[in-house]
This record gives structure tokens, C-alpha cells and sequence, in this order.
């Protein structure tokens, strides 16, 4: 086997880099909106967990779309850019963020939520009656009690941001060490007929694919055996 | 400060189809059960207690500290209260002494603080041997054992127990009520009991209150509302008096202890422990017959004077007698279950005193201690 082109590293560490701050960004920030779902009793909830809902029936580039528009130098993302004297969010490693974000939100948000509708009232009450402050209830039982919700969400977040294609192409682009990713890479070595490199990659997503899923399948097992 | 001594609560309002308008007041001592078939609001009553719930018109106080009145509502995780689900809800995430030491943060209790310590409630209820274990390892029993020793941890002024042995099969049941008992002597935590089972009520409760869909029909001294001919526990196929005493002395030729009551003194089998000890006798209708005179002749070693109080008529031709133990009447109230046909032949009248015959084995059964 000859030497790997280089370029296939970058691509393959700005995925990766990719799909980590997604990840952390989505457990920050949607563990609250899956808490407020699985608590709240307002009758609008459920139009809320449409919306976030949405990227799991959109077409990649329907939303691709809209997220180019927004971010650009007329929309949201233009005007944040300009802080720091840049022009636009689009074709740039942070836009590929937000847009990851967005689009990858449903897949942390669900099994987060799942896991605290699971939990019940119950051991919350508990906590209250043994002088438990709300906050400390959730960091020390609701949180804990949810952990499985919280792997399974991490690990369909970090993968499915790994395989997104689509947006990346409508709002990156294909700038090599900014916003090339393994996927786009991979069109990018089939479009000029290097099928030894697309193979490579291909092989190793096919591999990671796999491993994916058997940790997920092992720790829902973890979990039916503990019973919670 | 008005309410000293005293729990009192009135809760009035609904949650969502349930009506709940109860008001009762107790004392802040011993046991107070609160009776009822199954939905006629019991646990919601102690989720209002503990602030789970919150019903718009409510009031609650436990010896004059008042935890919601009018608009002001004292949150759950501010009430200084302990609540034994009827699950133990144990949390699966900690050790047993994870969960035990939950509300002071890990910490363990430091005596002249803290009333109850950690190693008297470990051997209280016999927890030694798990303390280190998952809650996972354990059985309905002894997760039950915990979620109580959890509870009292917290340093309760009041104590809640939501039917904490319903979930138990009769092995584990049997298995819990002595700890019950022992805590009841040890702890002076007053404590809300929700039951709809009589026989644990009459095992351990001081004070009952009797709730019937939603309201409250009576609260009172326990051995009262038993014999009291206005409620329906008088007029159960099995009614029962239970009297309070105290140990004289044992004899263990016969094995016989001698229990001093209100109004006359009792044998009962078995050693009831040292002389001064406080128990509970459980005397059944059907265990008491009637006489006019002393027997002289006879098995049943316990034949009281008693005053008739007054008579109900049961089925089957059955009258149940309410009787006051002593001459005068002024003991313990006990009940008789005796034919229609023999209060007719005796020609028995209220204000009459007559002999009660007490069989000696009907005493042994389910004794308590209690505190002094």
C-alpha cells in the first residue's frame, strides 16, 4: 500500500474536530431544551419539539439553503462576522458549526428527553423531600439517572455530524484544512477518479459506521440489565 | 405560639377529577394514621403535607410552624419533613450509604445537631450488613428499610409514610412492622401514616383519622373512633377494641405476663419483656362474652368487670355491646360480639355492669411497644 495523500489526514482531523465541538455545543445546549420538553406543561411544547424536530425530514439542502442565506453577509451570521471584521459565516469552519448544530440538534435533543420522561417525577420528589434544592435534584439525580440518554445522544450527535454531507457542501464549500470534510472528500476523490483514496475513506466510515452502532446496541443493553 | 404541639392541616381543592376538602388536627406525637379505602385522598393529603402538591386554598402548620397559609407556601425542599413512598424509590445511581447520607450531602450526622445519628439508624433497622451494596442487590424488604432510614436522616420534625408496606409481599411485611415499632419507641418523630389496612393501624397508630372520599370523617385517639358507634370500623364483620398497658411482671411457669390496663389487669401469653414496658392488646368482638356473675368454673382466665355502654345490632342476629372495663366504667372501651338471643335472655341494658370473659389467647396476638 502506497503513501496516503496528505490532504486525507487534514480532511479526516477536521472532521473529527467538526463533530467534537458539535457535540459538546449540542449536549450544552440541548440538555435544558430536552429537560424543558420532558417538564414543561405548556401546550406549545410540542410545536417546539417540531421545530427541532425538523432536519430529520428537511432535505440536507433545503435547510442547507436557508442556513447559506442566514449566515451570509445580509443574514444573522453576516452581522456577527462583522465583530470581527470578517464579511460572512458561509464558507467558514465556524459556519460549518452552526450549521452542524442545526442539523444534527434532533438526534441529541430526542434521546436526552427520552431518558428524563423516563426517569418520572418520582426520584425528583424524592430529592425535594430530602431538602434537595431543584438545582442541586437535577445535577445530582436527574443527570445521573439520564446518562444513558446523554451517551446515546453524544454518540448519534458525533456520528451523524461525521456523515453529513449535504450542508456542508451548500454553506462550505470545499476548502481543504477549513471546511473540506471526509465526505466531501470523498466526492471530491470519486469526481477525479482516485478510487484507491475514495475506497480508503469510504472503508474506514463503513468500519466506524459499525463500531458506532454496536456501542449503542451494547449500551442499551448495559442499561436493560441495570434496570433503571 | 398558637398550634404548639400540634399538626394541623386543611386542604381544599382539586386535582384534576379528585376533590380533596379535609381538615383535621392531631397531635405532634406518636403515630396518626390516616385510614381510608383506597381513593378517598390519603396520599394526597400527605403530598400536601410535604409540599409535592399544592392545592389553592391550604393551610398546614406542625407545632406552630406554619409551611402554607393563604398565599405562602413553604416549598418541598424547604419543609423539614421525611416521606417513605410506597416504593422505596431508592436512588439506583448511589450506594445504600449514598442514599442514606443524600440529604446532608455525604456528610454523617454530629450529635447534639443532628437528633438522629447514623449508627443508631443502622441498627435500628438492621442496615449494617449492605451498607456498601447498590440498591439493585437488595430485596423489596430491605430497600424499604433503607428509603426509612433515608427518611429519618434527614432530621424530619415530621415523619410521612405512604403506605411504605403495601408494596411488600406478607413475608417482607412481617419482616418490616417490628422495625416500625422499635423506631416508634427509640425516635420521637411524630409520624403520618397512610394505611388501608386496619390490622397495621391497630398495630401502630395513637391517632386516626378517618378519611372518606376526599373528606375527613373523624380524628381522634384510636382506641375511641374504634368504638365509636357513629363510624363504620364498629360495624366491620370483625370489630376490635385495642387497650394500652403496661407490664407488671412475667411467669414463666405458666408463661403468662400480668399487663396492668385502664380499668383491671390482663394475663397474656408470652413474655411481654421487663416489668414497665409499655404494649398494645388487641382484644377482637368475638374473643369478649358476657355474664352476669364471676365465673367460677371456667377455662378463660380473664373475666373483668365492665359497664355497658350501649349495643348495636350486627348481622346474623349478632348485637355488637360497647362496654367501659372497670365498675364504674371508667377503663379501657373494649367490645363484646355476642347473639341477639343471649342479650335478650341476659336481659342486658346499658348503664348495667356485667363480667367480661376475655380469652387469654385473643391477647397475645400483635403487641406493641410504645414510647412512654
Amino acid at each position: 500500500m502506497g503513501q496516503l495523500p496528505p490532504d486525507i489526514w487534514i480532511a479526516v482531523r477536521l472532521t473529527v474536530e467538526l463533530a467534537a465541538i458539535t457535540t459538546a455545543i449540542l449536549l450544552i445546549a440541548g440538555t435544558p431544551l430536552a429537560w424543558w420538553l420532558s417538564r414543561t406543561g405548556a401546550w406549545w411544547k410540542e410545536g417546539v419539539a417540531a421545530i427541532v424536530a425538523m432536519p430529520l425530514v428537511l432535505p440536507p439542502t433545503v435547510l442547507g439553503f436557508y442556513l447559506l442565506v442566514a449566515l451570509g453577509p445580509d443574514g444573522p451570521g453576516g452581522m456577527i462576522a462583522s465583530l470581527w471584521g470578517a464579511r460572512t459565516l458561509a464558507f467558514t469552519f465556524e459556519g460549518l458549526v452552526i450549521g452542524s448544530v442545526v442539523y444534527s440538534l434532533p438526534f441529541v435533543v430526542q434521546p436526552i428527553r427520552n431518558a428524563f420522561e423516563a426517569m418520572g417525577d418520582r426520584p425528583l420528589e424524592v430529592a425535594a423531600t430530602l431538602r434537595a434544592s431543584p438545582l442541586r435534584a437535577f445535577w445530582t439525580v436527574a443527570i445521573p439517572l439520564a446518562r444513558p440518554g446523554f451517551l446515546t445522544g453524544a454518540v448519534l450527535g458525533f456520528a451523524h455530524t461525521v456523515g453529513e454531507f449535504g450542508i456542508v457542501l451548500m454553506i462550505g464549500g470545499n476548502i481543504p484544512g477549513s471546511t473540506k470534510v471526509l465526505s466531501v472528500a470523498i466526492f471530491d476523490y470519486v469526481e477525479t477518479s482516485q478510487w484507491r483514496e475514495a475506497s480508503i475513506l469510504a472503508g474506514g466510515m463503513v468500519v466506524f459506521g459499525f463500531v458506532v452502532i454496536l456501542t449503542m446496541m451494547l449500551i442499551e443493553k448495559r442499561i436493560g440489565r441495570a434496570g433503571l | 405560639m398558637n398550634g404548639q404541639g400540634l399538626i394541623s392541616a386543611a386542604f381544599e381543592g382539586k386535582t384534576g377529577t379528585f376533590s380533596l376538602d379535609a381538615a383535621f388536627a392531631v397531635p405532634a406525637s406518636g403515630v396518626t394514621a390516616l385510614f381510608g379505602p383506597s381513593g378517598c385522598g390519603k396520599t394526597t393529603v400527605l403530598r400536601c403535607m410535604a409540599g409535592l402538591l399544592r392545592l389553592k386554598d391550604g393551610h398546614c402548620a406542625v407545632d406552630g410552624d406554619v409551611w402554607q397559609d393563604g398565599g405562602s407556601f413553604r416549598p418541598a425542599h424547604k419543609r423539614p419533613v421525611g416521606y417513605v413512598f410506597q416504593e422505596a424509590s431508592l436512588f439506583p445511581h448511589l450506594s445504600v450509604t449514598g442514599n442514606l447520607l443524600y440529604a446532608t450531602r455525604g456528610r454523617k450526622p454530629a450529635k447534639p445537631a443532628d437528633p438522629v445519628g447514623f449508627d443508631e439508624v443502622v441498627s435500628l433497622l438492621g442496615l449494617g450488613r449492605f451498607l456498601d451494596r447498590s440498591p439493585r442487590h437488595l430485596s423489596g424488604g430491605e430497600r424499604q428499610r433503607v428509603a426509612i432510614g433515608r427518611a429519618l436522616l434527614s432530621q424530619p420534625k415530621l415523619l410521612l409514610m405512604d403506605e411504605p408496606l403495601s408494596a411488600l409481599d406478607r413475608l417482607s411485611k412481617d419482616e418490616i412492622l417490628p422495625y416500625l415499632e422499635r423506631l416508634h419507641l427509640a425516635l420521637s418523630i411524630p409520624v403520618l401514616y397512610v394505611s388501608h389496612d386496619l390490622a397495621e393501624v391497630e398495630r401502630l397508630a395513637d391517632t386516626l383519622v378517618l378519611m372518606e372520599t376526599g373528606r375527613v370523617r373523624a380524628a381522634g385517639p384510636i382506641a375511641a373512633l374504634l368504638a365509636d358507634p357513629d363510624l363504620p370500623l364498629l360495624h366491620m364483620p370483625q370489630p376490635a377494641a385495642v387497650v394500652d398497658g403496661s407490664v407488671l411482671f412475667h411467669d414463666p411457669t405458666y408463661g403468662l405476663s400480668t399487663v396492668d390496663i385502664p380499668g383491671g389487669q390482663l394475663l397474656v401469653s408470652g413474655d411481654l419483656g421487663s416489668a414497665g414496658g409499655r404494649c398494645r392488646l388487641r382484644i377482637p368482638a368475638r374473643d369478649v362474652s358476657l355474664g352476669r356473675e364471676l365465673p367460677l368454673d371456667t377455662s378463660i382466665l380473664n373475666a373483668l368487670p365492665a359497664k355497658i355502654l350501649g349495643a348495636e345490632p350486627a348481622a346474623d342476629k349478632q348485637m355488637t355491646v360497647r362496654l367501659a372495663l372497670g365498675e364504674d366504667g371508667s377503663g379501657a372501651p373494649i367490645l363484646s360480639r355476642i347473639s341477639k338471643l343471649s342479650w335478650d335472655r341476659l336481659q342486658l341494658k346499658p348503664g348495667e355492669t356485667v363480667i367480661a370473659r376475655i380469652k387469654a389467647v385473643a391477647l397475645a396476638d400483635s403487641t406493641k411497644e410504645l414510647p412512654d
